[in-house]
């Protein structure tokens, strides 16, 4: 795509981020949503970045914000949510880097890229599709609105597209309604919808989570493979360790507006650093085939009314020491090995796998 | 609570749920008939737990509803021990089941929509003992004293109403509603699979430990096997309407015989980078209402067979608790029997 020259701001802090080759670099995020409960900072100074051609992925439990950073990068924050700081910056494959924190609400360039150079795959098929409206005629209006193509031209094109997401005769589903179409074939089409503009990067929040367990893995095999040859970066949202674990290759951990672990997939879930990440993976089921109990972690994600001062884990953490980590400002990121990055002050001390009494 | 140790708890005989379509207009003619639920047996002995699997419409919670008689089945019987004395609930007529109703309760999926949010926790948790007649007065109160704090919550919770609750806290509230009045059986029916996953272990471990203090006995219907592994003694894998196969848990995670089971084992993501999914099973769920001739199974499985298009398969008893409902299975198709059914794996693992 084409870009206007210049919406960089010139005060776009230095690249912290080691972002040689990245399609998105998101630096120092943060949301706010003014609510009668006070101001919720349902993101709180979230950086990543996400490379290109590879796929990064956002975990965490709902309400950790996972949802509410992919939705900032399209600018789809609606009030009482506002991005009150922080650079999203986006590199196009051609053009200058747009930060899209920097953009007006309603900036043309805004809608060039929605659905042009970064698109999105929602949770829910059902609801992400318009049901008063065939399927061709919501595939060409997304053909149409970023690629100048005839009406018959779009048409080939989203035949072509359907067919090529796996969809059984795809010229026959033009003329269907979403209704017609079982929870797998509507997530196909979105993501038919998502990729036909030939996106760089793909945001896909919760794209298997609505499905059942044998759909997910056709439709994860089906993003994966579509990444592979179109050559898409993707931002995976999902709160599920075993999707991260086969379609990812970088993830970051969030919590409470945080990212508290970044770094390679293996390494992370293999070597977890942050007691969170310990704790998410232990209480997995299935793992311990014995019938012994889970090792949940106590307690619940607290309210983001309350700001507790220090790690916003440690009411919940089995390593917290008081004194320490219950005092002061949340710990920064630091490096712990190749690659992965740990918002822990603890984190050289703990042995993995001891949980003390 | 004395039950006969050699009768199970539950027997579920032949149970069909039929829902039927008719054509629009005057006439309303009989077009044709949507199998929910279609010849479910199984045992259920007393303490254990049965996890009911399958793809969404499968029939789970059809036939978990069927087994409570929150919907009345077409046909089978559902044989209840109650204290010594069998009953078929099936058959029970509206006055005759209502003192059953105080032995069978259900926990369910979205603990958003399962609580009244006009009702305070108190009245909530309180409820099935006031229609029961069951206590009153102070005796009420201890009474639900005594299950919140069971199931993890404070007694000072009971005079909220269920919109000051997280999610998890939610779940607790539907749980201790099924358990004060003592039941010996619990259906949950996806009791969390809408939970997050660290709160998720919290309500597993709830629910274990329950079932140690209480002795419960509890029909366990879920989609994610890897809780069904953790918390149930056996499987019973649904496919639109029927089970294909019914297992103790350890044998069925070990060595699945239905390809259908297989299929779904493969397809659940390892939480492990270095274990890589083997996906062997393509195609949509089978439509209830418009079933493929033959095995329902058939145009998705990799190892169909021309008798699978034509006939249904018979359910074959592998062992003394095994059985699968699958052509493999036939005399003619089984090269090797090793007698007592465990040593049945001569299929190739299929790729």
């Amino acid at each position: 795509m084409t870009t206007t020259p210049t919406t960089m701001t010139p005060a776009c802090p230095p690249d912290t981020l080691a972002s040689s080759d990245a399609v998105l670099t998101v630096d120092g995020l943060r949301v706010r949503f003014d609510t009668e409960e006070g101001q919720l900072y349902a993101v709180d100074g979230v950086s990543f970045s996400v490379p290109r051609g590879k796929m990064l992925a956002l975990v965490g439990e709902s309400g950790c914000g996972k949802s509410t950073t992919a939705y900032s990068i399209l600018r789809l924050i609606q009030k009482p949510g506002h991005i009150i700081g922080g650079s999203m910056r986006f590199f196009p494959r051609d053009g200058h880097p747009i930060d899209l924190a920097a953009l007006r609400d309603k900036d043309p360039l805004l809608y060039r890229i929605r659905g042009g150079a970064i698109s999105m795959i929602f949770q829910e098929p059902m609801a992400a599709l318009s049901p008063v409206y065939t399927i061709g005629n919501q595939l060409c209006e997304a053909i149409r609105l970023h690629q100048h193509l005839s009406r018959s031209q779009a048409r080939q094109r989203a035949i072509a597209m359907l067919g090529h997401v796996g969809i059984p005769g795809p010229a026959a589903r033009l003329s269907q309604y979403p209704f017609e179409l079982s929870g797998g074939m509507c997530q196909r089409v979105v993501i038919a919808m998502a990729m036909i503009g030939n996106p760089q990067l793909l945001i896909a929040d919760e794209p298997t989570t609505a499905l059942d367990v044998t759909i997910q893995a056709q439709v994860m095999g089906l993003i994966k493979r579509l990444q592979g040859e179109m050559g898409t970066s993707t931002l995976l949202i999902t709160h599920n360790l075993g999707v991260v674990a086969q379609m990812a290759d970088e993830v970051a951990v969030m919590y409470l507006g945080r990212i508290v672990e970044r770094g390679p997939v293996r390494q992370v879930l293999k070597h977890p650093a942050h007691p969170y990440t310990m704790g998410l993976l232990a209480s997995l089921p299935g793992l311990a085939r014995s019938k012994a109990k889970l090792p949940a972690i106590a307690g619940a994600v607290p309210s983001l009314s309350q700001r507790l001062p220090g790690c916003p884990f440690h009411p919940r953490c089995p390593h917290a020491q008081p004194g320490r980590c219950d005092i002061g400002t949340p710990p920064a990121m630091q490096s712990f090995s190749a690659g992965q990055y740990v918002a822990c002050l603890r984190a050289n001390e703990i042995q993995p796998g001891k949980v003390p009494q | 609570m004395t039950t006969i140790p050699d009768a199970p708890l539950l027997q579920v005989r032949n149970l069909c749920k039929h829902y039927p379509i008719y054509s629009k207009g005057f006439m309303r003619r009989l077009i044709r008939v949507v199998k929910a639920c279609d010849q479910i047996n199984f045992d259920l002995p007393a303490g254990q737990t049965l996890g009911l699997v399958g793809e969404s419409g499968s029939g789970k919670t059809t036939t978990g509803r069927a087994i409570l008689r929150a919907i009345t089945p077409t046909s089978g019987q559902v044989l209840f021990n109650d204290q010594g004395r069998l009953v078929d609930i099936a058959r029970l007529s509206t006055s005759q089941l209502k003192p059953l109703r105080t032995r069978m309760q259900m926990i369910f999926q979205d603990p958003f929509a399962s609580l009244n949010p006009r009702m305070t926790v108190r009245n909530i948790v309180a409820e099935p003992l006031i229609i029961h007649k069951m206590a009153h007065g102070s005796e009420l109160d201890d009474r639900v004293v005594e299950i919140l704090r069971k199931v993890g919550l404070k007694p000072e919770h009971r005079t909220r109403y269920p919109h000051a609750f997280s999610g998890g806290q939610r779940q607790r509230i539907g749980i201790a509603r099924a358990l004060i009045m003592r039941p010996a059986l619990v259906v949950a029916d996806e009791a969390v699979s809408a939970l997050d996953v660290s709160v998720q272990a919290q309500v597993i471990n709830l629910l274990a430990d329950l079932q140690q203090e209480f002795g419960l006995t509890y029909l366990f219907i879920a989609h994610d096997l890897s809780v069904v592994r953790h918390i149930c003694d056996s499987v019973a894998v649904m496919y639109a309407g029927r089970i294909v196969e019914l297992a103790q848990v350890d044998q069925f995670f070990e060595a699945p015989q239905h390809p259908y089971s297989r299929a779904l084992l493969s397809a659940v993501p390892n939480p492990d980078p270095d274990m890589p999914m083997r996906i062997n099973l393509l195609g949509d769920v089978a439509d209830p209402g418009n079933l493929p001739a033959g095995c329902s199974f058939h145009p998705r499985c990799v190892e169909c067979m021309d008798v699978c298009r034509k006939t249904c398969p018979v359910v074959h008893r592998l062992s003394n608790n095994r059985t699968v409902a699958c052509h493999l299975y036939e005399p003619e198709n089984m090269p090797v029997s090793t007698g007592d059914g465990k040593g049945i794996n001569m299929l190739p693992e299929s790729q």
